[in-house]
């Protein structure tokens, strides 16, 4: 039912773990319906220079966790926020149809750690 | 690969196997003909019912075959309530029943039934006296699984059967999960009606039976040609039918074996995996359970992502996590003995059988670990306590 590639993603996740320091957290889902991930993110000069995750979930929660991250390495905000969950699912060659609504939460996640670096930047430079 | 998925299915026995090959060849009469073919045919069913009857303590002539345990289900229930429609209405069974049983009674339900559910307690057990409360003036049917596919629960079947019968009331039970893997006697049972199905004890799919007391009349609800004294008409699959009764045999003859070998492993796997892994719990009764029954949760991790990875390490297993199924709802059996959603995800069962060794159940215990450590590490829900 999974792609070779979301199996690859999901045998060998990259980037997992927490960024101590990150300058966003976002995080999706909820656990009563079996997924939830946080994504963490370093940002520099606008650009994504670090992306770590943790997410708990299935086959294709982790494997979306997983492309992301590679995705959203080297892009600029403006870019990263642009990745929509179905460009992760193509990336991926694909996701059943079933796990496309409930398991496909990395975009978001991702949108949500970027709006909480925009959220700490802008009160950074208000106390400015 | 290590196969511990036995309550999905189990495979066919070689010698089964062998028995059913000829039925398909040289012998493939017609059992309701009358010459030579067709009479060879006849009696190679009619030894099988006698096999499958001498399992479960019956007379064959209260054997039928059906094409596996959701017909039999389907021909207990309905054909009962159908021929008792105007006695009453009034359906009992439990709320962990297998959804051949389930899906029957919701059914009727909306065709003007009544249907209660009665519960388990934590560990999956049905209380006889709350079968008892429920029974009113209208109650045609009782009808409670013997063993649970998911957390293995043996239930009381005989103390309810007893209460059935005091009551004037039919019973039947589901022993899909136990017949061939624990004893199974319809007589001291107290059942009037009992399902089972072939290819759970290393027999074909698409075979089952139901075993109808002497006396009990059933509403058919399949029309046809007659066969099977009209309950399940349809001209008879004679090499499934003979790789059953084969089935039932070997069963009868290893059944001592095959329990005392499967609660060794059994108790190995529960022990080891409980002692090294924290925060992993069995769901269901520690003793009152099937010999092949493990089912644990695991805090922190989802069940299909440790399905997916026990598979790469070669081990066929299975979970009540929502986000296997196909309806992605959580195990209907786990909420029912109480636990959250988030728990019944991190479900996984194992159900071993007969060829399992203890060299498959160290190497699983060994897998489990790895594959829980490692998606703890990248699960947001779990904090080590060691750490």
């Amino acid at each position: 039912m999974y792609t070779e590639k979301v199996m690859d993603h999901f045998q060998n996740p990259r980037n997992v773990g927490e960024i101590p320091d990150a300058d966003g957290v976002g995080t999706e889902g909820n656990p009563v319906c079996g997924d939830l991930m946080t994504i963490y993110i370093k940002v520099k000069d606008n650009i994504i220079t670090d992306i770590k995750f943790k997410t708990f979930g299935c086959g294709a929660a982790i494997a979306t966790s997983s492309m992301i991250t590679e995705m959203a390495v080297g892009k600029t905000i403006e870019e990263a926020l642009k990745i929509t969950r179905n460009d992760v699912a193509d990336e991926l060659d694909g996701l059943p149809p079933i796990k496309m609504h409930c398991s496909n939460l990395a975009a978001d996640a991702l949108k949500t750690a970027i709006e909480d670096y925009k959220k700490k930047q802008a009160e950074k430079e208000k106390s400015n | 690969m290590i196969y511990m998925d036995h309550s999905a299915t189990s495979p066919v026995d070689p010698e089964v196997f062998e028995a059913m090959t000829p039925y398909f060849t040289e012998g493939f009469g017609n059992a309701s003909t009358l010459y030579k073919l067709g009479r060879d045919a006849k009696m190679a069913m009619e030894t099988a019912r006698k096999q499958v009857a001498s399992l479960i303590n019956a007379e064959p002539k209260e054997i039928i075959f059906t094409s596996g345990g959701t017909e039999s289900d389907n021909i207990a229930i309905k054909g009962t309530v159908y021929r008792l429609k105007n006695k009453g209405n009034h359906i009992i069974t439990s709320n962990i029943e297998h959804p051949a049983v389930t899906e029957t009674c919701k059914y009727l339900e909306k065709n003007g039934f009544e249907v209660t559910y009665v519960p388990v307690d934590k560990e999956g057990l049905v209380h006889p006296e709350d079968v008892e409360k429920a029974i009113t003036d209208k109650t045609v049917l009782i009808t409670i699984m013997h063993a649970n596919n998911e957390i293995g629960t043996i239930q009381p079947i005989a103390e309810i059967g007893k209460i059935a019968r005091e009551h004037g009331i039919y019973f039947h039970t589901d022993a899909v999960q136990s017949v061939g893997k624990i004893p199974v006697d319809v007589k001291s049972m107290n059942v009037d009606m009992l399902s089972l199905s072939s290819h759970k004890l290393y027999g074909p799919k698409g075979i089952g039976a139901l075993y109808i007391k002497k006396g009990v009349r059933l509403e058919p609800i399949i029309h046809g040609g007659g066969h099977e004294r009209g309950l399940r008409p349809g001209t008879e699959n004679v090499p499934a039918i003979v790789g059953l009764g084969k089935a039932c045999e070997i069963s009868e003859k290893n059944l001592d074996k095959d329990m005392e070998h499967l609660k060794k492993l059994r108790d190995k796997l529960i022990d080891s995996v409980l002692e090294q892994n924290e925060e992993a719990y069995l769901n269901g009764h520690r003793t009152q359970r099937l010999p092949g029954n493990v089912n644990f949760r695991f805090t922190g991790i989802e069940g299909e992502s440790l399905i997916l990875h026990l598979d790469s390490k070669g081990i066929a297993a299975s979970t009540g996590s929502a986000c296997s199924s196909i309806k992605l709802e959580p195990s209907a059996v786990l909420m029912a003995i109480g636990l959250k959603e988030v728990e019944a995800h991190g479900s996984l069962r194992l159900s071993l059988g007969r060829e399992n060794t203890e060299e498959d159940v160290d190497y699983t215990i060994k897998a489990i670990k790895e594959v829980v450590d490692t998606l703890r590490k990248m699960s947001p829900l779990w904090c080590s306590k060691g750490e």
